[in-house]
């Protein structure tokens, strides 16, 4: 291997890279773009669900409990006169929920049985559905509490949970999905970056230009890998400012474990391009195994919004060749949580095993012949 | 008007063919689809089974021990371990063995015995915050059935309301009801636009476009025999797809057959639309790819497939108005769960109808820019 040769690849990627002006779009373009949208778009803690409230009989009681319902920043109720027009509401998606006090709740609260405060939820999004179940039973626990206090005596709950957030005490979804998100984009940047730099040099013709040079196909994929490499980094590096300075997510973690973790991550991504590349021989297949291995897969499979412990064995299972699986649970550890080195190690480990296989198979599947 | 027809239909025959005689790009178009398929429907479920969690029990008691039987005993958790000090739940928690730690004082069975309210404090990793919220919700129904237990049995007197929970549509809260249907409108969206996306960047680097041009074709027949492919495969890809879903995962189908495949036809319309729209405006097809990818990934995440489209931020919120996938979702999810008719879906119709003859109109733009 020629350091001359191989700084001489690198200069014709690099005026490659400057010709079209697409990768340095996907390299800064793209994640500045994506974490702009993502960031603000996507969360998964519901505020001002729209509630459609039907009270039968109103009471001194029944008020009360409803001025609770609107001081909270969760639900935004809406007086409905009956429970006919609270179902048209919510068959129409103007409301997501409705709760119900009969008529003989006030009664039932006063004489010891147990008055139920009826949650009708639409579970066509299970998740949203128990989010909104979970924030009624907090809001009913709290009511109670002031209630009693009010009455001069105090809430008797036999045991009482205290229940401790750890690491993201507000539970504020965004405090996690950013990070996760950053795998995401990066998992894209990296094998959108390589996934056609071979395969068009093979379209086009000029590999053929290549191949009477007396380069070795070790210089080839280098001098392939390092422009885009440090491109990468560049988007890694302005994602992690964006996440700590615009989503104000917090860095528990060392920086030099981030990047140190990222340029893995990097590289592992990088060869999956590379490998897609290497085996396609034409960028219209490369750009199609591209979109279908790259970003689904990372988005469902990484555990940044469903958690893999949610999942069936097998898929679980499955999860392990996903690269992007390693890096989210990595930076959301990191972020988070501070250096825990057991997650670090052992999702280290799981990336460097893959970024060795990529390499390996894309170095031992590239021939520097024509068929 | 015969001739334009069988232009058009020429031009369509030669570019599914050149869709399909590609052993490996008809592999891509047709074998991922559906595997992918399978494996998001059961990968893509926030349903919590068996949260992983550990005991510090202080108090060793009767009641403490009666308290972790039914934690251990639901279906939602599983008991992986017993720690005897602080720092041994700390390491279980930050090295990721469990979800949730469960620390019962030292006073627990006496406190109980003798009516005070006894104390447990449940720790939660939130490193995924949903995850943490939901253990945290499960965690205290148990704990409220646990309560409900011990007042029945002591003769105490019972909080004056409860709340009682139904869920409409979906009683079960089975999450894998709401996905899959989405994974639907995910993967034809995704199809017609790998149909479509790149097939004038390609023919534009390869030079065949400027062969096209110079034949009578008008620029609207190019278009018409370009779209039809894309529209054909997405077609037929959700067809099988939507069978899958009835079939394999036994997602119950209540609505009409004909408001859904109205909505197929309107959301093919605007994906391939869009498609062709990005193929004409690309000079190579790495630009192509870039622009597929950047319509494709906002409009996924911000379709309100996997998190609700309520939770954006207003300005957010008008942005999801203009990505197709999120009205074709309302439709799939209507007809598959809510059993919506044609009627209940127009809202959804025209703004994928207007997005639809909106990007036509551009791309066949395109095309007549270049030929001048």
């Amino acid at each position: 291997m020629k350091a001359m040769r191989l700084t001489g690849l690198m200069r014709k990627e690099a005026y490659e890279i400057i010709r079209d002006p697409s990768s340095i779009a996907i390299a800064f373009v793209l994640p500045l773009v994506l974490l702009l949208i993502f960031g603000y778009g996507v969360s998964l803690d519901a505020h001002h669900i729209k509630t459609a409230v039907v009270v039968d009989a109103p009471t001194q009681v029944t008020a009360s409990f409803l001025a609770e319902l609107g001081r909270s920043q969760w639900f935004e109720p809406t007086p409905y006169v009956d429970m006919t027009s609270a179902n048209d509401a919510m068959m129409h998606g103007r409301a997501d929920a409705i709760i119900w006090l009969r008529s003989d709740f006030t009664r039932l609260s006063y004489s010891s049985g147990s008055a139920p405060i009826h949650l009708i939820v639409n579970g066509v999004d299970a998740n949203n559905a128990r989010t909104i179940e979970n924030y009624l039973n907090g809001t009913w626990l709290l009511w109670l509490r002031q209630e009693a206090t009010l009455h001069g005596s105090h809430l008797h709950m036999p045991v009482a949970a205290e229940t401790r957030v750890w690491f993201n005490p507000a539970l504020r979804s965004r405090d996690y999905l950013v990070p996760g998100l950053i795998a995401i984009i990066m998992s894209l940047v990296g094998g959108l970056l390589t996934a056609l730099v071979v395969s068009r040099e093979w379209e086009r013709g000029t590999m053929e230009g290549i191949m009477v040079t007396p380069v070795s196909k070790t210089e080839i994929l280098l001098g392939k890998l390092v422009p885009y490499f440090v491109m990468g980094m560049g988007g890694m590096v302005l994602s992690t400012a964006m996440a700590v300075f615009l989503f104000a997510v917090p860095l528990r973690g060392s920086l030099l474990v981030l990047f140190a973790t990222s340029a893995l991550f990097m590289l592992t991504a990088l060869g999956m391009g590379l490998l897609i590349s290497v085996l396609a021989r034409s960028q219209f297949v490369a750009a199609m195994v591209a979109i279908v291995t790259t970003f689904l897969p990372a988005f469902i499979l990484s555990g940044f919004l469903y958690d893999i412990r949610s999942m069936p064995l097998p898929i679980q299972h499955l999860t392990y060749i996903i690269a992007a699986r390693y890096f989210v649970a990595v930076l959301q550890s990191t972020f988070l949580a501070g250096n825990v080195w057991t997650v670090i190690l052992r999702n280290c480990l799981g990336m460097a095993v893959l970024c060795a296989f990529f390499l390996g198979i894309a170095l031992f599947r590239f021939r520097k012949r024509m068929d | 008007m015969r001739q334009v027809l069988q232009r058009v239909l020429a031009l369509a025959r030669k570019e599914l063919l050149a869709l399909l005689r590609d052993a490996a790009s008809r592999a891509v178009l047709i074998g991922p689809p559906l595997i992918q398929l399978v494996v998001f429907g059961y990968a893509a479920t926030y349903d919590l089974k068996n949260v992983p969690f550990v005991v510090y029990d202080q108090d060793q008691g009767r009641l403490s021990r009666d308290l972790i039987a039914r934690f251990a005993g639901s279906p939602s958790f599983s008991l992986v371990g017993v720690v005897h000090d602080q720092y041994a739940l700390e390491q279980a928690i930050d090295g990721e063995s469990a979800l949730m730690a469960m620390d019962i004082g030292p006073n627990f069975t006496s406190d109980l015995e003798s009516g005070r309210s006894a104390h447990v404090q449940l720790i939660l990793d939130g490193r995924n915050s949903n995850t943490a919220g939901l253990a945290s919700g499960y965690a205290q129904s148990i704990v409220t059935t646990f309560n409900g237990a011990q007042i029945t049995q002591n003769g105490w007197v019972p909080p004056s309301t409860i709340v009682v929970v139904r869920a409409w549509f979906n009683p079960n809260l089975d999450s894998q009801w709401f996905t899959v249907p989405g994974i639907v409108g995910l993967l034809t969206l995704v199809v017609s636009m790998l149909a479509t996306g790149l097939s004038v960047a390609r023919e534009r680097e390869m030079g065949t476009f400027d062969q096209l041009l110079v034949t009578p074709m008008r620029p609207a027949e190019i278009l018409l025999g370009k779209a039809i492919p894309g529209f054909l495969i997405g077609a037929l890809e959700a067809t099988v797809i939507v069978l899958f879903t009835v079939f394999w995962f036994h997602v119950p189908f209540t609505g009409s057959i004909a408001a859904l495949y109205l909505g197929l036809f309107f959301f093919l319309l605007s994906t391939v639309g869009i498609g062709l729209m990005i193929s004409s405006l690309a000079v190579t097809q790495q630009q192509g790819l870039l622009g597929v990818f950047l319509f494709l990934v906002p409009a996924i995440v911000l379709s309100g497939f996997a998190t609700p489209i309520a939770n954006m931020p207003q300005i957010v919120q008008y942005i999801t108005l203009l990505d197709p996938l999120r009205y074709f979702l309302v439709v799939l999810r209507g007809s598959f769960l809510e059993g919506g008719g044609v009627s209940l879906f127009w809202p959804q119709y025209w703004p994928l109808a207007v997005i639809g003859v909106v990007s036509m109109i551009v791309a066949g733009r395109l095309f007549r820019r270049r030929l001048s």
